[in-house]
């Protein structure tokens, strides 16, 4: 999973593999943290508008 | 007495009813709880399983409950995506549908492995080029998106909307959507076709092999098509069963049929690719290994032809071609015939591919093998069926699971201040003389 | 350079009588474990197992021959590409380039039982108990073999330990290399008909070099292109026809597969 793990190789395999593993992660994971601040801000800044 | 939880405009039946509701898929939830700890104390050998088959009965759970919650990447992909916007009315019930499918399948998985306790091995020492590290990680990061997918929609409750936080947050997490739409799309490709690739791979398995592009077997590509073309089908079925029990229609019929349609064209191309598929394998990959066709069907108590029949044509063609036409989606009865059809085929499709794979004898000198699930796999298969109902019927009463609810049974005036007194939501079984959702 | 070592098993199926010492041995040697009741062949772990084969003519031109199944290392198409090695998520079985040998990781399975439907011989078995020994055996297990535990996947290892102990020898001799007979598994040493023999496949100097070589060897279901490293021999017709798969109008193969 990591690089510092021992059976890990620098081949096109884990290269490919993990590449798009943790592309996906970065995606899901940035998009949370821009959701959540995004939300603190609002919240902190007060504008409650109550509507969708 | 929980009315202020209910959401605005819709009926729902008084607490009482709906505790009672929960008894029946309460205890066979407990039920399953119960088998689920034996496995976890006493180990695997409170399954039938044996060194022939160690994949069995849950492996196959696996990959159904997959396929069919497939449909929430699929609707995820039309309606974000391909925006496709008739796809509102049922997209939520189709993100639950997929989130109980996948919670699901990582439970049975959390049972099923011999060192449950050792699970996250398969993240820390992955072999990449196994089809099961794909499988593992595709679904435990596609179940992350599902998450995040059903997430808005229990910020919208009633109560936890009021908190601006939690409102600001459902809004932003609906704002960015299609990215983790599209990022949902991506995973489930590859783990629906990882689990493809799981049979497919199995060179030393002649009923199971297939020949592919690169790394990937052709069932890799049929497992993902599958999983989008029948995933739907089994979102409708969901759909119809829940406006049964309800007796409400809860989505507008222009969604099912968009649904239907689409589901009935992937269906077909899927069969099709499906019988040159079996046909190339049956003709060339397998006689090359030295096994006819009929090999594989005949001098066992079970699996006959009338599988492969029953899976490609009955299961396959037929509600396809229902589908397709815009008179067999109209027609309630021949919908009903058709999902349930789809739903069996890819299900039955998942189970040869699973236990038939390994009933086949490779050494001339052994025989078929047959299983039988003991009670205790039986108990743990059907738990996610009760959880399943348990998280709907919690979600339905307390989330505007279903957007146009409201729209389609228009309170009348008199009952809509009062909705705890307004009993309604009666869990009566299909086919007691229910008015059709249809009707 | 030297070559790699390539260790593999010839076993010649017309002197084995079936006597199942390899089987005994083997379990002995390598600490499997065994329940009190092992009537069901499908729960019983046997690294080894004598199979019993038939021509399935009535009498008289009834013949028997009996086949010894270990693991049967797999080098796969291209080497290393064994079915269980390839499928294991847990890189928890390997294939050692220098030895040839799958090897099994018991702390690192984590009891998937992918390796188990890969393997076309049924050479994988699963720990479906913990192992329980009768009261003092545990006093007799062998010292070089870890047990395993409940929930994991195990098989034969060509007694692996026994290399380790030949190579620390010879490395304190100061030699690099091994003669034949300081490594040898403890089913072809408890054979009392002889019939197994093992050593290095791409040593000309080992017998089973020469061995897999005889026109009557064979190996178990080539045609999947599992590359076994586990050869057969025997004078009968239809046991080496016995070895694979055939279609029914397949003219029985001219002669038993070569191997160089």
């Amino acid at each position: 999973m990591f690089p510092f793990s021992f059976e890990w190789i620098w081949d096109m395999g884990h290269v490919v593999f993990m590449g798009g593993l943790w592309y996906a992660l970065t995606i899901i994971g940035l998009g949370m943290t821009y959701c959540i601040i995004k939300a603190a801000l609002d919240t902190l800044k007060g504008n409650g508008d109550h509507h969708h | 007495m929980d009315s202020a939880l209910i959401p605005k405009g819709v009926k729902r039946a008084p607490l009482w009813q709906f505790i009672l509701f929960l008894g029946a898929p309460g205890t066979v939830a407990l039920w399953g709880v119960y088998a689920m700890l034996l496995c976890w104390f006493k180990g695997l050998n409170q399954t039938n399983m044996n060194d022939a088959y160690g994949f069995a009965l849950w492996i196959w759970a696996d990959l159904a409950v997959i396929a069919v919650g497939g449909g929430a990447f699929f609707s995820g992909l039309l309606r974000y995506i391909f925006g496709k916007d008739v796809l509102k009315s049922i997209i939520n019930y189709a993100v639950l549908i997929g989130f109980i499918c996948y919670s699901s399948a990582l439970l049975i998985l959390a049972i099923d492995i011999g060192q449950p306790l050792r699970g996250w091995f398969i993240f820390w020492h992955a072999n990449v080029h196994s089809m099961l590290t794909e499988v593992a990680f595709c679904l435990s990061a596609y179940f992350c998106v599902l998450t995040i997918e059903y997430i808005p929609l229990i910020l919208e409750n009633r109560q936890i909307d009021k908190v601006p936080f939690f409102h600001k947050l459902g809004h932003n997490m609906h704002e960015i959507m299609a990215v983790f739409a599209a990022t949902g799309a991506f995973l489930s490709f590859f783990h629906q076709g990882s689990l493809g690739g799981v049979a497919g791979v199995l060179y030393g398995r002649p009923f199971g092999f297939r020949e592919g592009l690169f790394i990937w077997p052709w069932t890799f590509f049929l497992y993902t098509w599958s999983a989008a073309a029948c995933g739907p089908c089994f979102t409708i079925l969901v759909t119809k069963i829940t406006e049964k029990v309800t007796r409400k229609k809860l989505v507008k019929d222009d969604a099912i049929e968009f649904l239907a349609k689409v589901s009935g064209w992937m269906i077909l191309a899927y069969i099709t690719a499906k019988t040159i598929d079996t046909w190339y394998w049956a003709t060339v990959t397998a006689p090359s290994k030295g096994f006819a066709l009929m090999d594989f069907y005949s001098n066992n108590p079970f699996y006959g032809i009338w599988i492969l029949i029953v899976e490609v044509v009955v299961c396959g063609f037929v509600p396809a071609l229902i589908l397709i036409t815009a008179k067999g989606r109209k027609n309630n009865k021949a919908l009903w015939t058709a999902v349930i059809l789809a739903v069996v085929g890819v299900c039955l499709n998942r189970w040869v591919m699973v236990l038939q794979v390994l009933a086949v004898p490779v050494l001339t000198f052994e025989n078929w093998v047959m299983y039988i699930p003991s009670w205790q796999e039986i108990a743990t298969t059907i738990l996610p069926v009760a959880y399943g109902i348990i998280l709907i019927a919690v979600s339905y009463r307390y989330l505007p699971v279903f957007p146009h609810e409201a729209e389609l049974n228009p309170l009348e005036p008199s009952t809509a201040p009062e909705p705890e007194s307004a009993a309604v939501e009666l869990p009566v079984e299909p086919g007691q003389g229910l008015i059709p959702a249809e009707a | 350079m030297k070559k790699d070592k390539r260790y593999g098993m010839v076993i010649d199926l017309d002197k084995c009588t079936g006597c199942g010492s390899c089987m005994a041995a083997c379990m002995a040697e390598n600490n499997v474990p065994f329940r009190e009741d092992e009537s069901n062949k499908l729960l019983s772990i046997t690294w080894m197992r004598v199979y019993k084969l038939t021509n399935g003519k009535p009498f008289p031109e009834t013949d028997v021959c009996y086949l010894p199944r270990p693991c049967m290392h797999c080098g796969g198409q291209h080497e290393g590409h064994s079915p269980c090695v390839s499928v294991c998520p847990a890189t928890a079985t390997d294939y050692s380039l220098k030895t040839g040998i799958v090897s099994q990781i018991y702390t690192r399975c984590f009891g998937c039982r992918y390796c188990m439907a890969s393997c076309p011989y049924h050479a994988r078995y699963f720990n479906w108990w913990d192992p329980v020994w009768p009261d003092g055996m545990e006093k007799y297990l062998n010292p070089k073999v870890s047990p395993r535990m409940r929930g994991v996947v195990e098989k034969c290892s060509f007694c692996f330990h026994r290399y380790q102990l030949a190579k620390e020898k010879a490395y304190i001799q100061g030699r690099r290399e091994l003669a034949e007979d300081e490594y040898q598994t403890s089913c072809t040493q408890a054979c009392p008909a002889g019939a197994i023999t093992f050593g290095d496949l791409n040593n000309h100097k080992h017998s089973v070099y020469k061995d897999k070589k005889n026109p009557n060897a064979f190996r178990l279901l080539e045609r999947l292109g599992t590359n076994p490293k586990v050869y057969y021999i025997s004078s009968r017709a239809w046991v080496r026809r016995a070895g694979d798969n055939y279609l029914r109008n397949e003219a029985k193969p001219a002669k038993a597969v070569q191997h160089g």
